[in-house]
């Protein structure tokens, strides 16, 4: 049979015109069917010629990857048409015999329980629109967008921007910047991020063989695997020079405009990969290990199950966890906010000496450090993802572990608002503006709660967070009093920003459990915007300030 | 006047003198402040605050107020200001938010004075009243101001702006009570220092931050300001509304701005990021800065006029660690390097033309073109009403049109279409492009293709029968034919072959008949060599029959007219294009098919445009077994460059390519930079896309190919409806997937 004609087309399911989905879902619906009754014609006919075998299969596995997909549809489309076709189409095909995929684990995220995530189908007109925007450009709603949408008006800021980022105009290729995602994701071992750009990667024409590891890549985007490298684990250590060698490299050279897309794209990724294990993000539904095709029986119930969602057992836990410590929990928040309150009053009465507080920087930069969970558990096995990177061993190092004097970098100096923004805007015009949005949505975004309190400035923490951030990265505001941090952040807090910003590959349920206990998810995916914008935002300022140090 | 008067009161009766002149400071600056005795200023960083002295030939450090034992927050300054009517008393604002007053009339090392610890975050900018001794200003980071009475010990009134940084605060210089503060979120507010409850007006003047704001010195209610979006803006605070009096676009964020004293109209910026310079603009000219000072080697932090009342002294500190003076008279003029005459060619041969008025005044009274019967162009001359430069020079825009059909460019359109410029042997390369010239009756061009073939590439691939046929007759003058090239030096105005030709005496009308387009040009030189007995009139005469109107009765008439539409290479001369394309086609023809024409000459099968390669074709046999084809690279770099300045961009940018190596390194960069900018630039006005992008992708200039790298978007309408197609894949929405 030949395969054009069997070529689905998913681009009109994006449609906000409910007829063309109307066509295109019958179109699918026909090929699907039409592949079924051929692969049972197969099955049926008793004696085949053994050539046949391995063609059986690869048409077994093209339908099943679109069965998995009508899964994804009908789970997570906005469109509640398709929703509901998808889902009859899979009857239907269930009901000639063919086995059907179901979805694995528990939502979205494996940290947050599904039923406190917003389901499809159940949003608010502006979410909807977000969520129909989101489809429309992507073909999908993903996983991280469903958890982001705690918080719409960022969500909104940050879809745009990454829209902006992949599909707008912009110097880079469409095939190149899914694959600088697919490099910066791969940094931290992200599978979740590398299987949904490998997708799109594919599927904007880019060559598979890439895919084999950066080796196989053209050497200009080769040449950006140390830049990936150093951003993400030590942006301190950018220098001019990192700069002149991308940019000067005869015919694999990098034009201005193109690295600070390049870098844009690298810094974005490496923060979404810390919100993807901040936030515990499960696999897409149609992605490998989001579903299968297996029956829900006992007994092979577990293993893929156990690593793949969040489970009966998990919640229960949670629950039992949360019980248990209701009233200690009470008192975290209630001592928090008590602190907040004293330092906001003593203010003006206690002033430290000019060496004390540069002394406690230091210290807080110091100690971020030591900041790492005492469970080391060993990372995840190894994933095909690894080929992307080489060199694994070169991680986050702090810098005074290491012995190398790291100047601070003072924000008075070089800021984002200041310089990073001109110097963005000049070479890639507008996402200066959009990134801009962004940090400060993240920044300012409150809902002056804390936990179950209401009509709270809670300006003072996310202050401390963001600067306790900029601190692991040697980042200095010389108008901040990093004593604070300390009253302000515990230890299991920090235990957990550490891990998220510096290595999220690290990160476990226990650390997003066991910090601000009586907190709400909403909250701790506060919490995690503002790490990864924070971070976003460390790491450009040292990118951006070789490029300017380049070109002065 | 009293303007003087006031001048020589405020300089002691002695104006200012000096040079332009820098000096080195240990540490980068952040902002500069000038005593009101002309004669010091304060420099003012993270790590470096000091006095410095400015004598006539030099900087002179008077005094580092960084004193005591450890470096303390207290003294990385992100402002500076020295008190205007007391020469001892100046204020600081530090990073870590603290307002630090010094008194330079202590007598200890230390003249720290007071230390405001008030602000939560970086305090931005620090003001003294203008006349008040004791009232300072702060605007900080934290949203809020403070007006700090110096005889006491907190701040007297605090302003919130209600929003996040404050990024600069100003005193009125005229309104006593009035200061202005500028915003992060792009907003300006004006208060009344006596009500700290609510700013007295608030308006959005800026898209992004707006770093700084000054008040005209004169002027009462001038505000101008300086934002992120590189915009500086003058506002004229009198009226119950803003209301934006000028505007001027930089090319950089503006970080500071001054009002030029004395100069009613002019102002210093300088920039945050990126661009190092000082510029002086004269607002009403918001495209060219009036001045420019290039001394600094990074961003320009801080600005300050050396006297109020003297425009010729601008002092500027850098984070490049230099103080500079820059003197008025040393400024270098962008204005005076700023080609005063505009013109700009039409996609239909339609000519606009701006030009100073006084210019334009003299040159009509000769009024060479308008209505000239004979000329080849029809022009209709409007003016359009110049904008009024009050004050500058004003200037008069003319455009003239053709008479419609007279300037069809298709030639150049369907040269550009059917040219191969890569991807086969040079031989096939040249051979293609010859025979699409010569189909478009192009001769010239044609033979100019062939002759490079000839040239670069092995003998063996001529064809025999255009040997055989040649060079029985052509043997004679093969070495001359070479000589000539060498003697008559190409001067521009004659096309190659032509005078080769010319040279052979007997093939002069050959070339004529051939080249239509260049005997025009050139016939002059026809009159000079041989006498132009028979070319010119025969060729005239043959053309008036069609478009009489178009084309000059007279070729003598055609010279001297010419230097008045002679383009640098970028344009078009319209005497080319025009007269190229309508004679050329029915001119070949013509002659092609009248035997009794051609058919006298001799070598009457040079005409036929199929199959022979013209009498040149001879030269090949003798020179290529002595003369390497490096021999002759001088020769086609010049043609090049005949070609370019003919106005034929097109023929030189596309036989760079096709040549490549070959010719490219007798070239300078520039000037095919030059060219390749050109010709992409006619393609794309012709939507000629796709061979415009195959020319970028083709150019080894760096500058060019970097043309088609800042953007990966293809915008696609469906062609049904003409809509954009928004949505993935070549499916238009409307007409669904059958589309």
């Amino acid at each position: 049979m030949a395969e054009g004609e069997n070529e689905v087309r998913w681009d009109g399911l994006c449609s906000r015109d409910s007829t063309t989905r109307e066509t295109a879902m019958e179109n699918i619906r026909q090929i699907i069917l039409r592949k079924t009754e051929y692969l049972r014609s197969v099955k049926e006919t008793p004696y085949r010629p053994s050539e046949d075998g391995p063609l059986n299969a690869v048409s077994l596995d093209g339908l099943n990857k679109l069965l998995a997909r009508l899964l994804m549809l009908s789970k997570r489309c906005p469109f509640k048409d398709v929703r509901e076709k998808s889902e009859f189409i899979l009857k239907s095909v269930q009901e000639l015999g063919i086995r059907i995929p179901r979805p694995l684990g528990h939502g979205p995220s494996r940290f947050i329980p599904e039923k406190e995530i917003l389901q499809v189908g159940s949003e608010d007109a502006q979410m909807h629109a977000l969520f129909a925007d989101s489809f429309a450009a992507l073909g999908r709603l993903d996983n991280i967008t469903l958890v982001m949408v705690f918080h719409p008006q960022y969500l909104e800021s940050f879809l745009k921007t990454q829209h902006y980022l992949l599909q707008m105009d912009g110097p880079l290729p469409l095939h190149y910047r899914h694959y600088i995602g697919i490099m910066a994701a791969a940094r931290h071992q992200c599978s979740y991020l590398v299987n949904l750009h490998v997708n799109d990667f594919l599927h904007v024409g880019g060559d598979p063989k890439w895919l084999n590891g950066l080796e196989n890549a053209p050497q200009k985007l080769q040449n950006l695997g140390e830049l990936n490298k150093v951003l993400a684990h030590r942006p301190w250590l950018i220098t001019k020079e990192h700069i002149e060698g991308l940019l000067k490299a005869e015919e694999h050279s990098w034009s201005l405009a193109e690295l600070v897309h390049a870098v844009v794209l690298l810094t974005h990724y490496h923060s979404l990969a810390s919100f993807t294990f901040g936030c515990g993000i499960s696999p897409e539904i149609h992605c490998d290990g989001g579903h299968t095709f297996r029956p829900p029986s006992v007994s092979n119930y577990c293993i893929c199950d156990i690593t793949n969602g969040n489970h009966n057992v998990d919640e229960m836990q949670v629950n039992s966890a949360g019980n248990i410590s209701v009233s200690d929990s009470f008192f975290e928040v209630e001592a928090l906010m008590e602190k907040m309150r004293q330092l906001q009053e003593c203010k003006d009465e206690e002033e430290a000496s000019q060496e004390e507080m540069a002394s406690r920087f230091e210290i807080e930069k110091r100690e971020s450090m030591c900041a790492f969970s005492s469970d080391d558990e060993e990372v995840t096995p190894a994933r095909d993802v690894s080929r992307h990177f080489e060199d694994t061993s070169y991680g986050y190092k702090d810098f005074s572990r290491h012995g190398m004097h790291v100047p601070t970098f003072r924000v008075q100096d070089y800021c984002w608002e200041d310089h990073g923004y001109s110097l963005v805007n000049r070479l890639y015009p507008d996402v200066g503006q959009l990134i801009d949005e962004k940090f400060h949505i993240a920044y300012n975004l409150t809902y002056n709660t804390m936990a179950m309190h209401k009509d709270v400035d809670t300006s003072m923490l996310r202050r401390a967070i963001w600067n306790y951030i900029h601190c692991m990265f040697g980042i200095r505001y010389d108008d901040y009093d990093y004593g604070e941090i300390n009253q302000l952040l515990d230890r299991s807090f920090k235990v957990y920003i550490k891990t998220v910003v510096c290595t999220p590959e690290k990160v476990t349920k226990r650390m997003y459990d066991s910090f601000w206990r009586q907190f709400k998810h909403s909250e701790k995916v506060h919490v995690n915007l503002l790490l990864i914008e924070a971070r976003m935002q460390a790491e450009l300022l040292y990118a951006l300030r070789a490029i300017t140090r380049y070109m002065t | 006047m009293e303007k003087m008067s006031r001048v020589t009161t405020a300089l002691g009766g002695s104006a200012l003198t000096g040079r332009t002149m820098h000096c080195h400071l240990d540490a980068p600056a952040n902002a500069i402040s000038v005593c009101r005795d002309a004669a010091q200023v304060v420099v003012a960083g993270r790590s470096i605050f000091k006095i410095y002295a400015i004598e006539e030939e030099q900087f002179v450090e008077k005094l580092n107020l960084r004193v005591g034992r450890k470096p303390s927050l207290n003294l990385s300054c992100a402002d500076v200001v020295w008190h205007q009517m007391d020469e001892n008393l100046l204020a600081t604002a530090a990073t870590n938010g603290v307002v630090v007053t010094w008194n330079l009339g202590r007598p200890s090392r230390n003249k720290q004075d007071q230390l405001f610890t008030e602000h939560k975050r970086t305090v931005n900018k620090v003001c003294f009243h203008p006349t008040e001794a004791h009232v300072l200003l702060s605007g900080s980071q934290d949203g809020f101001m403070k007006c700090f009475d110096l005889r006491r010990k907190d701040s007297v009134s605090t302003f919130s702006g209600q929003s996040e940084s404050v990024r600069d605060v100003q005193f009125s210089i005229r309104d006593y009570f009035t200061f202005a503060s500028t915003f992060e979120n792009g907003n300006v507010q004006l208060w009344d220092i006596r009500r700290p409850d609510r700013c007295e007006r608030m308006f959005t003047a800026h898209n992004g931050p707006v770093f700084c704001c000054d008040w005209h010195p004169e002027d009462r209610g001038w505000l101008a300001t300086g934002g992120r979006d590189k915009m500086v803006k003058v506002w004229d605070m009198t009226t119950p509304r803003a209301k934006e009096m000028h505007c001027v676009q930089t090319i950089a964020s503006v970080a500071r701005v001054k009002w030029r004293p004395e100069c009613r109209h002019h102002l210093a910026t300088c920039s945050m990021m990126v661009d190092h310079n000082i510029y002086v603009w004269d607002v009403r000219r918001p495209f060219v800065p009036a001045a420019m000072f290039e001394e600094h080697r990074d961003v320009t932090t801080g600005i300050a006029w050396r006297h109020p009342h003297d425009p010729c002294f601008l002092l500027s500190g850098s984070k490049d660690s230099t103080l500079c003076q820059h003197l008025f008279r040393d400024a270098s003029q962008p204005v005076e390097r700023a080609n005063p005459e505009g013109l700009c060619y039409g996609l239909f041969g339609d000519v606009a033309f701006a030009a100073k008025d006084s210019l334009v005044a003299a040159e009509s009274g000769r009024k060479p073109y308008a209505g000239d019967r004979r000329h080849p162009i029809f022009f209709k001359r409007k003016l359009d009403p110049a904008e009024p430069f009050s004050g500058l020079a004003s200037s008069a825009l003319s455009v003239f049109e053709t008479e419609p059909g007279g300037g069809s460019m298709s030639w150049f359109v369907d040269t550009a279409e059917r040219y191969a410029l890569a991807g086969r042997p040079l031989a096939e390369l040249c051979d293609h492009n010859a025979k699409v010239a010569r189909e478009l009756g192009r001769n010239q061009v044609a033979q100019t293709w062939t002759m490079l073939r000839i040239i670069y590439c092995s003998p063996g691939l001529v064809s025999s029968a255009s040997l055989n046929h040649s060079v029985g007759k052509g043997s004679s003058c093969g070495l001359p034919l070479i000589n000539s090239f060498n003697l008559k030096d190409m001067t521009p105005g004659l096309g190659s072959e032509t005078r080769l030709d010319r040279s052979k005496g007997d093939t002069r009308s050959d070339t004529v008949l051939l080249d239509s387009s260049a005997t025009l040009i050139t016939n002059e030189d026809n009159e000079e060599t041989e006498g132009s007995d028979v070319p010119a009139d025969y060729l005239l005469g043959d053309v008036e029959g069609e478009e009489d109107e178009l084309y000059p009765l007279d070729p003598e008439h055609v010279h001297p007219e010419e230097p008045e539409y002679v383009l640098p290479q970028e344009a078009f001369p319209l005497r080319h294009e025009i007269l190229d394309t309508p004679s050329g086609p029915e001119h070949l023809q013509d002659k092609a098919d009248s035997p009794h024409v051609s058919g006298s000459e001799a070598d009457a099968a040079s005409l036929a445009p199929v199959d022979s390669f013209s009498l040149l074709s001879i030269s090949h046999a003798l020179y290529d077994s002595r003369l390497p084809s490096d021999f002759f690279s001088v020769l086609v770099c010049d043609m090049l460059r005949f070609y370019a300045e003919q106005g034929d961009v097109q023929m030189a940018v596309s036989v760079l390519i096709v040549l490549g190596e070959r010719v490219r390194k007798d070239i300078d960069e520039q000037t095919q930079e030059h060219w390749y900018t050109s010709y992409i630039d006619l393609l794309q006005r012709f939507c000629l896309w796709n061979v415009s992008n195959e020319v970028v992708k083709l150019s080894t200039s760096r500058a060019v190919s970097c043309l088609n790298q800042a953007s990966t978007t293809l915008h696609v309408n469906c062609s049904h409806c003409k809509r954009p197609m928004s949505s993935r894949g070549w499916v238009c929405d409307r007409w669904g997937s059958g589309g």
